[in-house]
C-alpha cells in the first residue's frame, strides 16, 4: 500500500466577527489550500466538511460548501467530533484514499462562534458534554478544565504560575503570526496585576488568561495518494501514523483526572503506527485551549513524564529554540478557537514546519511534527504524526 | 384521532435548566422528591450506574433494581465558576465537582453555604436532595 500526503494546506485569518457568510468564511482556507497543492477543482475527489454543529442555520453544511466551492458533483462528508473535527476529517480523508476509493481529498474546517454571544456559546459549548446529568448544574468547558487544573495542582504541586507561563509563550509566538486573533504582548506580571484583564476569575484555578478566544475561521488540507502527492506537490508531507480515541462523556465515567486518556492512547497507536517515540518529534502542535492543556499534553504525549510538565515550560523547552518546540504559531490560546478549523490550523503549521516554510515561527530543520487536537473535554482525542 | 398520550416528562424538573424532559429513569426524579439521590445497578451483572442508566453495556441487559446513594464519597476536584452559561446565572457563585464512592463517582454542585476556604480534595463529602430557588431539583455535596 502507498502512503497518503499532504499536499496543500490553508486557512483564513482567525478573527472576531468574521464579515461573511460561512461559506464565503471556508473559502478563504479553501482557496489558499488549493493554491499552495496546484490543484483544481476537478482534481478533487471529494470533499470532508468539518464543524461543531449548533452554531449555524445552516444544517448539513456539506452540500452547502461543495456547491460554492466547485466540488459538486463530487461526494461530500460532514464530520464533528467537537474541537478536533478537523483532524478526525483527516482521519476520514485518510481511509478513503487508503482504500482506493478517492485519490484526492479536500478536508475544510470552519467555525463561525461570533453569532451568538459568548454567554450562548459557553452554553452550547457546555452541551458539548453531558446534557442528561451535567449540564444541568450549570457547566461551561473552562470550569471542567479547572477541574483537571485542580486535580493536576493537587497531585503534582503544579501552580497558577506555572500555568502563566504556557500563555506568555504562546503570546510569544501569537505576535509574529499574522493569522492569530490574539496579537498583543502577554506577560508573566499580568497574571498578578488586579488592573489586567489576564488575571480576572473564570472558573477556579483558572482566570483569563489561562483560556483560549473564540474566533471564526476555517482551514483546509488536501490530501493525496502517493502517486497524486508526488506529481502535484514539491514537498509532499507524509501522514506517518494517525490516533484517535473516545471516553465516557460524564467525569464520572472517568478515572484519570491528571491527565487525558484519550491524547495518551491517540498517541500510543500513532506512535506505533509512525515507528516513531516522543523522542523524534522535532515540533508539535497540541491543543492548548487552556493553559493546564498544554502541561498535560507534555505528559500524554511523553515529552515529560507525568507530573513533570511544568518543567517543560519552566526551562523553555517548549520555546522555539528549545529540544521540543510546541505551538510556536500562538497556539489556540493566542491564534484562536474556532473550533471545526482548529484541527486543519494545527496540520497546516506542523506541514509549513517541515517543508521550512514557517517563516519567523520556523524551527530548525524539522523532519518529523505531530498533532495533538483534543475534542470537548477530553471527550475525543486525535493524534497525527506528519514527516518529510 | 385517538386520546393524546400523556408524556412522562418529570426529568424536566432535574437542574437548574434540564435539556433533557423524558427518559426511561425518570424515577430518579421522583427519588428526588423523596429525599433519595439514586443510581441503577444491574439484576444480571451486578454492574452499579451512577448517572443511573436503563440499560446494561456489559450483559446488554435492562433490568435494573435502584440503590441509595449513602455515607461519603471522596472529593477528587472541583471548580468555583465565576461566569456562567445562559439559564445559570442568578446561582453565581457556585462551584462543580466530582466524588468518589468507590464502586462510581458522582458529578454534582458543592452545596453553596461551604465556605471555599473549607474545601480540601480528598475530604469527605455526602451527597443531599437540594431543592432551587425556581422549584427544580437537584442534589449537592455537604462535609460528611
Ligand atoms: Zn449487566
Amino acid at each position: 500500500m502507498g502512503k497518503v500526503g499532504i499536499i496543500g494546506v490553508g486557512q483564513s485569518a482567525f478573527v472576531r466577527g468574521y464579515p461573511g457568510s460561512i461559506r464565503e468564511l471556508a473559502f478563504e482556507g479553501f482557496k489558499e489550500a488549493m493554491q499552495d497543492a496546484g490543484t483544481t477543482t476537478k482534481d478533487i475527489g471529494a470533499s470532508v466538511i468539518c464543524s461543531a454543529p449548533e452554531y449555524d442555520k445552516q444544517r448539513s453544511p456539506a452540500g452547502v460548501f461543495a456547491e460554492y466551492l466547485g466540488l459538486t458533483p463530487q461526494p461530500t462528508f460532514y464530520v464533528e467530533s467537537l474541537c478536533s473535527s478537523s483532524s478526525m476529517g483527516l482521519r476520514l480523508a485518510y481511509s478513503l484514499i487508503k482504500s482506493g476509493l478517492h485519490d484526492t481529498v479536500a478536508v475544510i474546517g470552519f467555525q463561525k462562534m461570533s453569532e451568538i454571544s459568548s454567554a450562548e456559546s459557553q452554553e452550547r459549548m457546555g452541551r458539548g458534554a453531558d446534557i442528561q446529568w451535567e449540564s444541568p448544574f450549570g457547566t461551561m468547558m473552562p470550569a471542567y478544565y479547572a477541574m483537571y487544573a485542580r486535580a493536576h495542582m493537587e497531585k503534582y504541586g503544579t501552580t497558577p504560575d506555572d500555568l502563566a507561563l504556557v500563555r506568555v509563550k504562546a503570546a510569544t509566538y501569537g505576535q509574529i503570526n499574522e493569522k492569530a486573533v490574539y496579537r498583543k504582548p502577554v506577560t508573566f506580571d499580568m497574571f498578578s496585576d488586579p488592573e489586567s484583564p489576564m488575571s480576572g476569575p473564570v472558573a477556579s484555578p483558572l482566570r483569563v488568561g489561562d483560556c483560549c478566544a473564540n474566533a471564526d475561521g476555517s482551514s483546509c488540507v488536501i490530501v493525496a495518494n502517493e502517486e497524486k502527492a508526488k506529481a502535484f506537490a514539491e514537498k509532499p508531507v507524509w501522514i506517518l501514523g494517525l490516533g484517535a480515541a473516545s471516553t465516557s462523556v460524564n467525569l464520572a465515567g472517568r478515572d484519570l483526572f491528571t491527565g487525558l486518556s484519550v491524547a495518551q492512547q491517540a498517541a500510543e497507536q500513532a506512535y506505533k503506527m509512525a515507528g516513531v517515540g516522543p523522542k523524534d518529534i522535532d515540533v508539535a502542535e497540541v491543543h492548548d485551549c487552556f493553559t493546564i492543556a498544554e502541561i498535560m499534553a507534555y505528559e500524554n504525549l511523553g515529552f515529560a513524564q507525568p507530573g513533570e510538565g511544568k518543567e517543560l515550560i519552566k526551562s523553555k523547552e517548549t520555546y522555539k529554540e528549545g529540544s521540543i518546540p510546541v505551538n510556536v504559531d500562538g497556539g489556540l490560546l493566542s491564534k484562536g478557537h474556532p473550533i471545526g478549523a482548529t484541527g486543519g490550523s494545527q496540520i497546516r503549521t506542523i506541514v509549513l514546519q517541515l517543508r521550512g516554510e514557517a517563516g519567523d515561527m520556523q524551527v530548525k530543520d524539522p523532519e518529523i511534527g505531530l498533532v495533538h487536537n483534543i475534542g470537548g473535554v477530553g471527550l475525543y482525542g486525535n493524534v497525527t504524526i506528519l514527516g518529510r | 384521532m385517538g386520546k393524546k398520550k400523556e408524556q412522562d416528562t418529570r426529568f424536566s424538573k432535574f437542574g437548574t435548566v434540564s435539556f433533557t424532559s423524558i427518559t426511561k429513569v425518570n424515577d430518579f426524579v421522583e427519588y428526588l422528591e423523596q429525599g433519595k439521590v439514586m443510581g441503577t445497578r444491574c439484576k444480571n451483572c451486578g454492574l452499579a450506574f451512577f448517572p443511573p442508566r436503563a440499560d446494561c453495556h456489559q450483559c446488554l441487559g435492562s433490568n435494573m433494581e435502584w440503590f441509595e446513594v449513602t455515607g461519603a464519597g471522596r472529593l477528587v476536584t472541583y471548580s468555583k465558576l465565576e461566569y456562567a452559561p445562559v439559564g445559570f446565572g442568578e446561582d453565581l457563585p457556585y462551584a462543580i465537582a466530582l466524588l468518589d464512592y468507590g464502586d462510581y463517582k458522582v458529578f454534582g454542585r458543592i452545596a453553596g453555604d461551604v465556605p471555599e476556604s473549607e474545601i480540601r480534595v480528598g475530604m469527605e463529602m455526602k451527597t443531599v436532595v437540594n431543592r432551587l430557588p425556581n422549584g427544580q431539583l437537584n442534589y449537592v455535596f455537604q462535609k460528611a
